[in-house]
């Protein structure tokens, strides 16, 4: 039990140090209680479905020959709105750089940013998933989460 | 001798009848006779012919004034024939008819001899006058003959001229020029050899530059102050010189006669030479020197409109050099804006890039450096509530402090960023003054009793109480002056002291342009900070408010400071429209650090924002909203779950809204608050709240309309204001910070951006 405390203390401090999250995913942490267990994964599945149905929309905008970047820009600043929301902070700062490419109507640079939007979230998703698989070992194994 | 031969012929009648002895004498009557008588004839004949030959030749010719004479001068010729010839027929005997004849002719002739003599008394003059006239005239025309030469060769001289003139002003280019005119000139009159010595750039010597034939070596010079050259200069005739002077002396020796040489000025015109509304002076001109030599051997003289010409040349050349220099002039000049221009360009371009590299930089460091700093300093106060070893404890003391100082140093370099660029504002806000100073008090006072300073405060009686100003940024300047004054002082005592600022003590003599006045909402807070600490050189003393400088005796004792404190405080103080300042009266004798600034008086305040609240202590907050009916509008599904999430946490009863239609159509008197997303595209969220304050009229029936926003920027605070939201708060949004917005929201009906 208290190696898996520290494997997922350590596996948390990782995804804080390597920025993958930052400290909005703590305050989401805080409000998953008693008559909200689950808090935090459905909303990080909202965040899954959401970003993935984002990700296709850009795929299709970008590959049109005439680029609607109005469109662009508003999914981006989607993904942007969502990410921020769950504290994904790479994802959200790939969307800030997104944004300034669509503003230029620079198409080579949205292609770049799409290919690296799409790393980050494979990258956040990864982590997260294997975050509440370590957590559910752990909340199995009998521990309780200490407040934050 | 008619008689005599009457009497001849008697006698020989009477000789032949008596057929006497006389007859030797005789003969020779006969003789003469034959004589008289074939001369008679031939007489008659030429007297006959001339006026034949006369009448013949007057007819070839068309002019002839005299025809009465030539008719009287015929008649009397004829006659005159006439009468020799009818004496042919009075040698023999003849008839008294012949006799009667004769003597008609003869009378005839006679009268009209008597009158062609007197007729040609008249016309005789005539005749020799017109031999006179002739000549007269033959003289004119051998002078107007003279005069069109003359003509013609001025004409010619005007036609090289013209000619000259076109060909040296079609270039613009100054070597043309000047070629042109040389090979021209050498052309129009048949030189030997044309040249052009030049002013040095010294001006002291002529260098030969062009010639036309030979091929001098082009870097003769000949001194310019030579007495020929000085002649040559003095007028702007043409002036001819020996062919031996050293400026002619181009061609080969050994020519048997050199040629005759002129030489003319050539003035060279420089743009200065211009006045305005003079012609230019002549006098401090430079000139150039053209030498025209003719040809050798050719006895050829210089004609005065050669001469003529070529000073005209001379002229047209200087002008024409005159337009070619300004044109080069007009040409580098735009060359060189032309650069300029580019450079310019390029630098502002570089600027600019500048510019937004840093602001970029500026804004991903934001983010970058703190989040760490978030994550090192979160996690370790979290440490520190775990179970320790008193080893790890102070270990993790260590981090804590020294995440602190760093996360301090971050701020610090961020905020001076921002000052410098201008784009910090104040958050004016209603505080406790006096709080503020108590509280900086406590927070120093355990690091002076470490070092065993004594700090005191003393506060004026009339300093008010609360007092509208931007309390971080104060509280900012006063940790940063005090804490200067415990670091750098090793013992003794630090006092703060603050009162009002009047009039007098507004005025400081190292800032004249300070200018303060108080007025009705404001005064002025004037804050002394006394040290008996090292104190200050006065070179120093400028310095001190300068990024990153410390004197030499501050360096040595590792302050630990980042030196850019000061600097941010003199922006803070001066953006709250005061002043800062230190005197010290040197090393040893401790300093005093002195700032005014310009604090709002509440109750009195005409600002436009919003409502001021104040800040009350986090103990009378309201700790639960429990059944507080609320509405989210946010068209990001997952921030609005997170929000959704966050106030259910905090008790409250949330319906969420994804669009500006839906949450219109759910709204209710029953929604306290409304939560409203404005990052959204569009803008046009701001019509949401139009609309309810419309639809629900008086303040107290309608919901209270709360901004969620990712930036901060004026522009946002503005546009809400203007729709007459209640409050703005910044995304992401902890639970701390909702609770206390709710609490204010509930207590207040508004609240500000923190």
């Amino acid at each position: 039990m208290e190696q898996i405390q520290r494997k997922l203390a350590e596996y948390t401090a990782s995804l804080y140090n390597e920025k993958i999250l930052d400290e909005q995913f703590i305050q989401l942490q805080q409000l998953q209680d008693e008559s909200n267990p689950d808090f935090v994964v459905e909303v990080v599945s909202l965040f899954f479905e959401d970003s993935e149905r984002l990700l296709n929309e850009l795929a299709k905008a970008l590959n049109q020959t005439n680029v609607d970047f109005k469109k662009l820009d508003a999914n981006v600043h989607q993904l942007k709105g969502s990410s921020s929301s769950i504290g994904a902070q790479r994802v959200q700062r790939v969307c800030i750089s997104f944004r300034n490419y669509c503003d230029d109507r620079n198409v080579e640079g949205c292609l770049k940013c799409l290919q690296q939007v799409k790393i980050e979230y494979t990258l956040v998703k990864n982590k997260l998933e294997t975050l509440f698989k370590l957590e559910k070992q752990f909340v199995d194994a009998g521990g309780s989460f200490p407040v934050v | 001798m008619g008689s005599l031969l009457r009497m001849n012929r008697l006698l020989s009648s009477i000789v032949e009848s008596c057929n006497c002895i006389i007859d030797p004498q005789l003969p020779a009557d006969d003789l003469l006779m034959k004589y008289q008588y074939i001369s008679d004839f031939f007489i008659a004949l030429a007297y006959f012919s001339i006026p034949v030959e006369l009448i013949y030749f007057v007819k070839k010719s068309a002019v002839f004034p005299y025809r009465w004479v030539l008719v009287q001068f015929g008649a009397f010729i004829v006659l005159c024939g006439a009468t020799h010839l009818i004496n042919l027929w009075t040698f023999n005997m003849h008839t008294r008819n012949v006799a009667i004849v004769m003597t008609t002719a003869k009378a005839l002739t006679a009268l009209v001899s008597c009158v062609t003599a007197l007729m040609l008394v008249h016309i005789i003059p005539d005749l020799l006058s017109v031999k006179t006239r002739e000549l007269f005239l033959k003289k004119k025309a051998a002078q107007l003959d003279r005069e069109m030469g003359i003509i013609r060769t001025q004409e010619e001289t005007g036609r090289h001229v013209r000619m000259l003139t076109h060909e040296i002003r079609s270039t613009l280019d100054r070597h043309t020029i000047l070629k042109t005119t040389l090979v021209e000139l050498g052309r129009t009159l048949a030189l030997e050899e044309c040249a052009l010595w030049m002013p040095t750039r010294a001006g002291i010597e002529l260098q030969l530059s062009y010639t036309l034939r030979h091929q001098n070596p082009v870097g003769l010079t000949v001194p310019i102050q030579l007495p020929v050259i000085n002649q040559v200069f003095g007028t702007n005739h043409v002036v001819k010189i020996s062919p031996n002077s050293p400026v002619a002396k181009l061609r080969p020796a050994g020519k048997y006669m050199p040629g005759e040489v002129v030489a003319v000025r050539v003035p060279l015109l420089h743009l200065s030479n211009f006045q305005i509304n003079d012609w230019p002076e002549l006098s401090t001109k430079r000139y150039a020197l053209m030498v025209l030599m003719l040809p050798s051997d050719s006895a050829r003289q210089w004609h005065v409109h050669e001469l003529e010409l070529v000073e005209v040349v001379a002229d047209q050349v200087a002008v024409a050099l005159s337009h070619a220099a300004i044109l080069e002039e007009s040409m580098r000049a735009r060359d060189l804006l032309m650069e300029q221009n580019v450079a310019l360009d390029l630098a502002r371009r570089e600027a600019e890039m500048a510019v937004r590299a840093r602001n970029d930089f500026l804004a991903v460091m934001n983010h970058e450096m703190r989040t760490p700093m978030h994550a090192i300093i979160a996690l370790s106060s979290l440490l520190q509530e775990t179970d320790l070893t008193p080893e790890q404890r102070l270990m993790v003391e260590t981090i804590l402090k020294s995440s602190n100082l760093l996360a301090t140093l971050i701020n610090d370099v961020l905020d001076l960023s921002r000052l410098e660029d201008g784009s910090l504002q104040l958050d004016i806000g209603t505080f406790n003054l006096h709080a503020l100073f108590r509280e900086v008090l406590s927070l120093i006072k355990p690091i002076a009793s470490v070092k065993k300073l004594f700090v005191t405060l003393s506060l004026s009686s009339d300093l008010p109480e609360y007092v509208i100003g931007d309390e971080k940024r104060l509280m900012q300047i006063l940790l940063n002056v005090v804490g200067n004054a415990v670091k750098f002082s090793k013992e003794g005592s630090v006092s703060i002291s603050a009162f009002v600022a009047k009039s007098d003590s507004l005025r400081d003599p190292r800032a004249p342009e300070f200018f303060a006045v108080p007025s009705e909402n404001h005064f002025y807070l004037r804050v002394q900070i006394k040290d008996s600490g090292i104190g200050i050189t006065p070179q120093d003393i400028p310095n001190l408010f300068s990024k990153f400088t410390q004197s030499q005796a501050l360096a040595t004792t590792n302050s630990g400071g980042t030196g850019l404190g000061l600097a941010i405080c003199k922006r803070f103080v001066n953006l709250m429209e005061g002043h800062i300042w230190i005197e010290s009266e040197g090393l040893g004798k401790g300093s005093t650090a002195i700032f005014i600034i310009k604090l709002g008086i509440p109750g009195r305040a005409n600002e436009s924002k919003l409502p001021f609240v104040t800040k009350l202590p986090a103990n009378h907050m309201q700790m639960s909203f429990q059944g507080l009916k609320v509405l989210v509008m946010d068209e990001n599904g997952v921030s609005r779950m997170v929000t959704k999430g966050l106030l259910t946490h905090l008790g409250c009863d949330v319906t969420t809204v994804g669009s500006r239609d839906e949450c219109l159509r759910v709204v209710t008197h029953e929604h306290k608050v409304v939560f409203m997303d404005v990052s959204m595209q569009g803008i046009n969220c701001y019509e949401v709240a139009v609309v309810i304050h419309e639809r629900f009229g008086k303040r107290h029936g309608r919901p209270l309309i709360v901004a969620l926003t990712g930036n901060t920027d004026r522009v946002t605070k503005e546009n809400c204001m203007r729709v007459g939201m209640d409050g703005v708060i910044l995304k992401p949004v902890s639970v701390d910070k909702m609770r206390s917005v709710l609490s204010e929201l509930l207590e207040h009906g508004v609240v500000l951006e923190s």
